[in-house]
């Protein structure tokens, strides 16, 4: 019976790690569940809301509750969450080799270098523009304006744990810039440009998988990602506001 | 037109890397992302509306990323993720904050409105692929099982 308490952890883990990195509310109990059938639980609860997870086992008459204080998009980890899980499912490995390799995932940090996600973005924000029925004169300053707000979001991230703070000051920078640009004749279209560069920080996953909570019935989880969301999309709004204001 | 394709790609994958998913599938990120938005403009062109035309787009999204995930045995929110991205209403967003700074609150309420309908298109596609999903492999499967029980 001791083995059962690795197995809660085990669960708990894995629940921890694809919940922190982006994961849909019912897919984080549907991989918790299935864990712990292929462990031999007969029957066990989870509670999964964005903030925290809750985890009970009857048989062992214990509850655990783990805490997410941060979260963010992280689909590698998920991915290889979910790999651990097909490999316990399919009894390829023990409690205890489980436990290790989610261990290590949850450590692991292989995102890509800073420069290739400011370039991606930077590149996603011209390409918006284009898509957006936007002019190929504003490509550049679009690019500009969305590597610069992204690099921006990354940095003040890294000073303040503020979500809200890093993605305000991400926009208000995009905002000056596009201003400046179109200011001095580089640009044409500011709208267009803002609209490009600001892609790269819209809440789209959030709102989405929020709506998709609510319709499979998690009430609790789908109001408070829609309420991240409503908070980053005002976040985002309020920085160009400052901006335009001006 | 291929200047829509190749854009719509390229976004797409950018945002894969934005999100961090394994570089293998980088590559189908930007194809379910293109895919999608490609129907999404082209009924946009022949004026259907824009919310019906967001629905159909991702429930297309979904599909296709429902084939990816089977395939390359990923979680499917890799695939889906990146192809609603060029389908989020960024723009319609930005318009409404745009009136309301400019205290012009009826018309960032008409923006708003529009885009909170294009958000829940976009779910609502989502959802509906995985139901019609679901349908499908439960179909399939009793099917199998009829097949196996009653040897002909």
């Amino acid at each position: 019976m001791q083995n059962s308490k690795l197995i809660m952890e085990v669960c708990l883990l894995a629940g921890k790690i694809m919940l922190k990195n982006g994961a849909e509310t019912y897919r984080v109990e549907d991989t918790m569940m299935r864990m712990a059938k292929a462990f031999g639980v007969a029957h066990c609860e989870s509670f999964v809301t964005p903030t925290g997870i809750i985890f009970s086992i009857p048989e062992l008459e214990q509850t655990k509750l783990v805490r997410i204080p941060e979260r963010t998009t992280d689909l590698h980890k998920v991915v290889v969450v979910n790999e651990i899980s097909r490999k316990i499912s399919s009894g390829h490995i023990s409690v205890e080799e489980a436990f290790k390799q989610l261990k290590v995932a949850d450590e692991r940090n292989d995102h890509y270098p800073t420069w290739i996600q400011v370039t991606a973005a930077s590149l996603s924000s011209g390409c918006f523009l284009i898509m957006f029925q936007g002019l190929w004169v504003d490509f550049l300053p679009a690019m500009l304006a969305g590597g610069l707000g992204f690099l921006t979001l990354l940095w003040i991230h890294s000073l303040i744990k503020i979500k809200f703070f890093a993605e305000f000051f991400a926009s208000f920078v995009i905002g000056i810039v596009a201003y400046s640009l179109v200011y001095f004749h580089f640009g044409t279209d500011l709208d267009k440009i803002i609209i490009g560069s600001v892609m790269p920080l819209v809440p789209g996953l959030l709102i989405t998988n929020a709506v998709r909570d609510l319709m499979a019935g998690h009430l609790v989880a789908g109001l408070s990602k829609g309420a991240e969301a409503c908070l980053t999309a005002f976040a985002i709004g309020a920085g160009i506001a400052v901006v335009l204001s001006i | 037109m291929i200047e829509q394709w190749v854009t719509a790609f390229i976004a797409s994958a950018a945002f894969g890397i934005i999100f961090n998913v394994p570089s293998r599938t980088l590559w189908q990120c930007g194809i379910v992302g293109a895919i999608g938005w490609i129907f999404y403009f082209t009924l946009v062109q022949y004026e259907f509306d824009q919310v019906f035309a967001t629905f159909f787009a991702s429930v297309i999204v979904a599909f296709i990323s429902h084939i990816f995930a089977k395939m390359y045995k990923t979680p499917m929110i890799i695939y889906s993720v990146a192809g609603i991205i060029p389908l989020v209403p960024g723009g319609l967003a930005y318009n409404a904050m745009r009136h309301i700074v400019l205290h012009d609150y009826t018309k960032a309420i008409e923006f708003a409105s529009v885009a909170f309908m294009i958000s829940g298109a976009i779910a609502m596609g989502l959802v509906f692929s995985e139901v019609l999903n679901q349908v499908f492999v439960k179909k399939e499967r009793s099917m199998r099982h009829t097949k196996m029980g009653n040897p002909s």
